[in-house]
């Protein structure tokens, strides 16, 4: 890792030769291991090391952008990035202003997944493995684990020099049944910020969702409908991240002029009982972190509080487009892309009502659990469930095929009648966004109950 | 790569070294204006060995650090899959036409030209539609070499526009958009602003729809976004060999509609997805999945090939990793039915351009459920207006059974799939 620093020390130096309203870069070195399984053996394991970097040169109304995996010859990388900001002409861009920040952030020595002997690794899979086996009628199984290690400097012409290290592993089982022309496939998932620790241990889970697999394959479709439904923290989790996180971030605001209309604050979303939050300073989550790729300090940021529309995730240019709080929510995946306005952490706070009180007013209603994925088109949004079970009255019934939700993030929100004592958060997911993914993150929130949505079964 | 090959050969019993180097150019609109010029250079090697008959494999974008990568994959080695398979040896390759000089030599001037001239057409339009586009060129050289002799090598050239446009009244917002590429330089931004308006048009008005069982017309940008991904899993020698694919067992039956075929095709001149040979280096190939309902193959790279006892339909990709089959480009014949024809026999139904989440489901078990993020009504033999807050779910195997008609046009949707429309009998419909 001592190559980049060096590296970095000299492009701090070469960029104050060249003018440009503003440059920075990004140097990045990184490994990682991925295994996965099918089926009852191992079918692949690699290894992976990368060194690359990129610079980002803002000239009036310009962003010009260069990546690279050579080293050889930054100063024409410079040149270029400064050339293609020169081709767009166009009103001035401003940034928020931000401190120079001179930091060095070195991760826990403890959180180092790539110090883990790969042996030790393949030991706990072909446990999980053996666990999903074990369950009669299993078809296949699949597994993915990945964990990587990585060191960022970052370094901006206003002086920032920051250098970050960072750890990140995530693990996916799903165990896939079958009967007949039937498939059906459970999964789970997990992640953490370079925790081994958090991905051990986990043999009964493993056997759970290998068991629900093959479950699913005896359970009736739900017909599809409008129906009462409560959500689980993880779901719900992948339900704030949906259906409200990403209208938060600004950069699909900031230059729409409808968009900021429909998105002005005080705006009331939800009933006085919903609060959502967004926050990269929340500790030790895969979302966390210190400095955001423009070199800004994490915050937590409210996106709603009491119901309504209190604030919004910014880079430094929306920040200042907006007249808005800077919030160090400017993130990239790697260096081969430019930051872009993502979340972090995002949950919703938790409320006062009980799991079981939340039930006992649902004469026929469906209760949701677990994730297989989720997206937004900004007003609607999609996300499906991993379990599904009927609930009547009060009392959760039979288990039901997985199914899909749907919404209307200005009618949903407000159909959210009871919010859960009990967060959780989900450390599973990876978010999409501009060809960027999956950027780590962690959603989560207690239970919680919403009238009138929309379930696609059968 | 002869020094990474030479190495490895020194401790292992086969070595095969893939490398991938490529320069990118992008000019990037925001809010109907040139906001963006990105480039990036990318070189990748990747180094696969067969130790004591297992693989290990290793990637770095250093490739001159020559022992750090042998030394990775030989580690990865001790724990990897049995190689069932041969590298290929040296061979001669099908000309598949993948690389325009001019693509390369296009100015990023010309680029930003070319936005310019397809967001003016737009806002022409429509003036209060605000767009996000991109035009960007792409040249990329690919070369494998393995220990049996085996070498490949090619350059490819690639050019693509794509649009999306937010039209949004009080808190209604439509989306609508397109894209286009090609390894040739587009000249006109004509096809994708036409198909633009054409959305624009269709969405003026809204529509309600009832739920309960209707008639549903996939556009080919909906058959690519809500039938495509469970037909990827079903036809995928992965999914087929352990059994996990509702097709594994219905090789030579009649599954779907006997009008219906499909292709896996690599050797279109000049489409994206084409190249003269996969990421293995195996010959590209035209393989027949569905012949006239009938499941007629499924697609392979060497090692899935190897464990079904059949060669390799030259669909290694190694989009994650290690090679793996993947389809290079999905191909459904047309069929008869001209669009028009099939709105005007509709009483009552949908036409469906873009099912959002609809990925998500079982998709293994070809189940699909998704919200309506650009669709319409047809009434009467005639289209209506938008639908919204409507979902639509259904099963890829039943819904490609009873099939009304298919379309006699087909489009190139994203760059790797070239599909009709096609008209399904009756799918689950659920709305407020």
């Amino acid at each position: 890792m001592k190559e980049i620093e060096a590296t970095g020390r000299q492009l701090a130096e070469t960029i104050k030769r060249y003018h440009a309203d503003y440059i920075e870069a990004r140097l990045e070195q990184s490994q990682a291991t991925h295994i996965t399984y099918r089926r009852r053996e191992l079918e692949s394991v690699d290894r992976t090391n990368a060194v690359g970097g990129n610079i980002r040169a803002l000239v009036k109304g310009g962003w010009g952008f260069a990546s690279f995996n050579s080293f050889d010859d930054l100063p024409a990388r410079i040149e270029i990035a400064i050339k293609q900001a020169r081709l767009v002409s166009g009103p001035e861009i401003k940034l928020a202003p931000v401190e120079p920040v001179v930091d060095t952030v070195p991760e826990d020595a403890a959180k180092n997944p790539a110090a883990i002997p790969l042996a030790e690794k393949k030991r706990l899979l072909d446990e999980y493995n053996d666990a999903i086996w074990r369950t009669p009628r299993i078809q296949t199984s699949l597994i993915n684990y990945g964990d990587s290690r990585k060191k960022v400097i970052f370094l901006s012409s206003s002086g920032s020099y920051i250098a970050q290290e960072r750890a990140d592993i995530m693990l996916r089982l799903t165990a896939v049944a079958t009967d007949g022309d039937d498939v059906q496939q459970a999964g789970l998932s997990l992640g953490s910020r370079g925790d081994f620790t958090a991905v051990q241990g986990l043999h009964r889970r493993v056997e759970e969702t290998a068991r629900r697999a093959t479950e699913l394959l005896s359970t009736p479709h739900l017909k599809s409908g409008e129906y009462t439904v409560v959500l689980d923290p993880v779901l719900a989790g992948v339900f704030a991240h949906e259906a409200f996180g990403h209208l938060s971030e600004s950069d699909f605001v900031y230059e729409n002029q409808r968009m900021r209309e429909i998105m002005t604050l005080g705006r009331r979303f939800g009933s006085h009982q919903l609060n959502i939050v967004d926050g990269a300073i929340v500790p030790g989550l895969r979302g966390s972190y210190k400095y955001d790729d423009e070199g800004v300090p994490a915050t937590k940021t409210y996106l709603i509080r009491e119901g309504k529309l209190v604030g919004r995730l910014h880079s430094r240019e929306t920040a200042a487009r907006m007249n808005e709080s800077l919030t160090g929510n400017a993130r990239a995946i790697d260096y081969r892309f430019p930051p872009i306005v993502r979340m972090t952490n995002t949950y919703i706070e938790p409320g006062a009502v009980s799991f079981d009180d939340m039930l006992s007013e649902i004469k026929e209603g469906v209760y949701v659990r677990n994730w297989y994925g989720g997206t937004t088109s900004m007003e609607m949004f999609t996300f499906s469930a991993g379990e599904a079970f009927m609930i009547r009255n009060g009392k959760v019934g039979e288990q039901l095929r997985p199914v899909v939700l749907t919404g209307n993030v200005f009618t949903t929100l407000d159909n959210i009648d009871a919010i859960g004592n009990d967060l959780d958060m989900n450390q599973g997911g990876g978010c999409g966004k501009a060809g960027q993914m999956p950027l780590p993150v962690s959603d989560g929130s207690p239970h919680i109950r919403i009238r009138h949505c929309l379930v696609g079964g059968r | 790569m002869e020094a990474i090959l030479a190495q490895a050969k020194k401790v292992a019993e086969e070595a095969e070294v893939f490398t991938v180097l490529a320069e990118e150019t992008q000019v990037r609109f925001e809010a109907n204006r040139l906001k963006h010029v990105q480039s990036r250079q990318t070189g990748r090697t990747a180094l696969r060995i067969v130790k004591e008959g297992k693989m290990g494999y290793a990637t770095t974008t250093e490739p001159g650090k020559v022992r750090a990568l042998v030394d990775a994959a030989v580690e990865t080695a001790q724990f990897g899959m049995e190689a069932k398979f041969k590298f290929p040896s040296s061979g001669s390759y099908p000309a598949v036409e993948v690389f325009d000089p001019d693509t390369e030599a296009a100015a990023a001037e010309e680029m930003v030209g070319l936005g310019e001239e397809l967001m003016a057409t737009v806002t022409g339009h429509t003036p209060d539609i605000v767009c996000e586009a991109g035009v960007s060129k792409g040249a990329m050289l690919v070369r494998i070499i393995n220990s049996c002799g085996g070498q490949a090598e090619y350059h490819k050239s690639i050019f693509a526009l794509d649009i999306e446009g937010s039209l949004i009244r009080d808190t209604d917002m439509l989306f609508v958009g397109d894209s286009q590429s090609s390894c040739h330089p587009l000249r006109n931004s004509g096809e994708v602003a036409e198909s633009v308006l054409r959305q624009l048009e269709l969405a003026r008005d809204q529509a309600r729809v009832p739920s309960g069982s209707l008639p549903v017309i996939f556009t080919p940008r909906g058959v690519a976004g809500a039938l495509i991904p469970s037909l990827i899993a079903g036809f995928s020698g992965k999914t087929v060999i352990e059994g996990a694919s509702p097709l594994a067992k219905n090789l030579g039956r009649r599954v779907f509609d006997n009008r219906l075929c499909l292709w896996d095709d690599a050797t279109i001149a000049y489409q994206i997805a084409s190249r003269p040979c996969d990421d293995e280096g195996v010959s590209s190939q035209r393989t027949l999945l569905i012949d006239r309902g009938v499941v007629a193959n499924f697609f392979y790279d060497l090692q899935t090939a190897a464990l079904a006892g059949t060669r390799s339909t030259g669909n290694a990709s190694r989009h994650r990793g290690l090679p793996a089959p993947a389809p290079s480009a999905f191909v459904i014949d047309p069929g008869d039915t001209a669009f028009e024809q099939m709105v005007r026999d509709m009483k009552e139904g949908l036409v469906i351009e873009q099912l959002m989440g609809a990925e998500q489901g079982n998709i293994l078990g070809g189940d699909f459920s998704g919200n309506v993020l650009l669709g319409y009504k047809v009434e009467n033999g005639q289209i209506v207006g938008r639908v919204k807050d409507t979902m639509v779910s259904g099963n890829v195997y039943q819904a490609l059974k009873q099939v009304i008609a298919i379309g006699s046009e087909s489009r190139l949707v994203d760059g790797f799939v070239r599909a009709p429309h096609l008209y399904c009998a009756s799918l689950a419909v659920a709305a407020r």
